[in-house]
């Protein structure tokens, strides 16, 4: 009998909104007793700043350079590499429970094994398994399309289908229209009963398929939680637990419009010009809404219900590892805890996601909480590590080599195990391409530097960049990218950058749907 | 703000004579047999009525079907598209090979990635289905 395996993901969570990262909004004491236990990582960066890139590097334990899936809309590959295919032929029981998004939602032709599978055979894959694993069940952010969540609540509740926020509007564009108290975009009074929302049934179906288990089985379980991306749409019974009129405004939101538009103005333009409205480069950035029009209000309603959502899954959480204490499993259960990527959440006057590379976006909760039978002794990692190393830590938990095509390394337990392993820089890249516009960036974090550098496309030229001080400036708001005085950082950066590019894909994967 | 209306293109060279490309792309009914995740198409005149693997029917006007310029275009009617184009045409390109580009226009835009993105998917394949063993180089 071996270490039996729980990842927790979350959508779009950012790596403040924990209490053991110095949160203060939402009560996260599950995964705050986590981090005590374990090894808390305070530089977890994304390898790609939206979901299916994300999920697909979290996977394959590849960059979206390599598995080609460059933006949401790209499919990763039916037959790409995966973690939980090397688990399952070690002998692990597999399940991906929750938000997959490894293939586009919007598929009226039902092209894609994901959505098929939920709508013909249930939760078994034909064949034996599907991307290695032998159960599925799946949600997304609320109660629409063939998913397993949204066909169960249809069939079950069908008079709660309607309290969800439609995530699209009439165009199918990501819906604009302003809801709760302050008119945010894409927040909405959601009547619906807790118990039957997203995030309970994520923790239910894993509840009952760990059930389903022998006692001497082994163990793989991916609960992914489609919360707390937007919208915020919450049980309204729970979001009396955040008065929002009582919630401070991020550090990272300049009250005034003018030291907004300041900062926004000392970065590449594509900055400024999506807070003015007039550059949409992330389809999931509704395109109808005109981010300089955020009030403070909405900052504070939006960060009020994002809270809430925070404190329901880790209620959820703390339930499935009730459960897993109750079967006596716990001793031998490895838990990683992290989220795809972050959410701008007010920051810089911005909600949402996008080509910005910073850490509202890319920087991430990571816990690892080592089976307790493996006495690792409990740590905070400073140095950078990625998602891309998540699936060699499978591997090793499940005493399995690495296979090649890996390109990560398994999770440091302390700093000195990530000095002695190398664990010096971590990348993050970003390409789009939306009806006539491109942008392409690829980032390192080194040291205590962010730099970014701009590949040509339809709004920049190739010569622009980010550079960021993190000690000296966390926020990220005083771009030294043109500053002579740090030009010999930037070189030095821009070259490490390059030299650690990931090998690339053989042929391009093609955008087939918008998300 | 974006555009409203949405533009997508792709396309396919295949070793063989551009008229076995247009025996099947320029034969309406025959839309099941290489567009994925259609069940079933009827034509009466110019209407046809593809049936997608989700149970969504599609109504769609058949605008142009021309034998001399290899070139199919119709345009879906369904109420979620506001304005739709989709035009196949198969390009003799004089070496024993053929261009087949599949273009998507549509409004709201991201229906012509939706449509477009199956269109490719579609033209992938084409190969199969003529026989062929790959996409010419």
């Amino acid at each position: 009998m071996g270490r039996k395996i729980l990842l927790v993901t979350t959508d779009q969570q950012r790596y403040d909104t924990l209490g053991c990262n110095g949160g203060t909004l939402a009560r996260t004491p599950v995964v705050d007793g986590l981090a005590a236990q374990g090894v808390r990582f305070e530089r977890a960066h994304t390898q790609s700043v939206v979901c299916m890139p994300s999920r697909s590097t979290i996977l394959t334990g590849q960059y979206p350079t390599t598995h080609g899936v460059w933006m949401n809309g790209v499919p990763l590959p039916v037959d790409a590499p995966s973690v939980a295919d090397e688990l399952h032929r070690a002998g692990y029981h597999t399940a991906l429970i929750g938000k997959a998004h490894f293939e586009p939602f919007l598929d009226p032709f039902f092209r894609f094994t994901e959505n098929a599978m939920a709508s013909t055979t249930g939760t078994e894959p034909a064949g034996g398994v599907h991307r290695g694993f032998e159960h599925l069940e799946m949600a997304t952010h609320g109660a629409m399309g063939p998913l397993h969540y949204a066909r169960w609540l249809m069939a079950e509740h069908p008079e709660a289908v309607d309290g969800y926020y439609p995530a699209l509007d009439g165009s199918l564009q990501v819906n604009a229209a302003g809801g709760g108290d302050t008119g945010a975009p894409q927040v909405k009074v959601n009547p619906i009963d807790r118990g039957i929302y997203h995030t309970d049934w994520v923790a239910d179906r894993t509840i009952g398929w760990l059930d389903g288990l022998d006692q001497g089985d082994d163990w793989f379980c991916w609960m992914s939680f489609p919360d707390p991306h937007h919208p915020w749409d919450p049980p309204e019974s729970e979001v009396g637990r955040i008065d929002w009129r009582e919630v401070p405004l991020p550090a990272g939101y300049p009250e005034q419009a003018s030291e907004r538009e300041a900062i926004l103005d000392g970065k590449p333009r594509h900055w400024r010009l999506w807070y003015d409205g007039t550059l949409v480069s992330n389809y999931e950035a509704p395109a109808d809404w005109v981010p300089a029009t955020l009030t403070a209000d909405q900052v504070r309603e939006v960060n009020a219900r994002n809270a809430v959502e925070c404190e329901l899954i880790d209620e959820a959480l703390g339930r499935v590892l009730g459960r897993i204490a109750e079967r006596g499993w716990d001793d031998d259960l490895d838990v990683v805890f992290t989220t795809d990527h972050g959410e701008l959440q007010g920051d810089f006057g911005l909600l949402f996601k996008g080509p910005y590379h910073v850490d509202s976006l890319m920087r991430l909760p990571l816990i690892w909480r080592p089976a307790p039978a493996s006495a690792t002794p409990p740590a905070v990692v400073g140095r950078p590590v990625g998602l891309v190393d998540l699936a060699p830590t499978f591997c090793a938990i499940a005493g399995i080599g690495t296979p090649e095509w890996m390109q990560g390394s398994a999770l440091p337990v302390d700093d000195a195990d990530a000095d002695q392993r190398g664990f010096e820089r971590v990348l993050t890249e970003w390409d789009s391409e939306l009806f006539g516009t491109d942008v392409h960036v690829r980032t390192i974090m080194r040291d205590h530097w962010v730099c970014s550098a701009y590949l040509p496309g339809t709004s920049h030229d190739g010569s622009e960049g980010e550079l960021y001080d993190l000690d000296e400036d966390p926020l990220q708001q005083a771009n030294r990218w043109d500053d002579p005085e740090f030009r010999a950082v930037r070189d030095d950066l821009v070259g490490d950058l390059w030299d650690h590019q990931p090998a690339p894909r053989r042929t391009r994967l093609a955008l087939e749907a918008p998300v | 703000m974006t555009a409203s209306r949405g533009s997508i293109r792709h396309a396919i060279r295949l070793a063989c004579p551009p008229d076995d490309v247009w025996a099947v792309v320029g034969d309406p009914p025959r839309i099941q047999e290489w567009f994925p995740g259609i069940v079933s198409s009827s034509v009466e005149g110019d209407q046809r009525v593809v049936t997608t693997r989700s149970g969504i029917p599609m109504p769609e006007q058949l605008l142009t079907v021309d034998p001399v310029l290899r070139r199919m275009q119709y345009r879906i009617t369904a109420p979620m598209f506001k304005e739709h184009l989709g035009t196949v045409d198969v390009h003799d390109l004089g070496d024993g090979t053929c261009l087949v580009v599949y273009s998507t226009d549509a409004d709201p835009a991201p229906l012509a990635l939706v449509i477009g993105g199956a269109a490719r998917a579609a033209l992938a394949n084409l190969p199969h289905l003529l026989g062929l063993e790959q996409p010419a180089r």
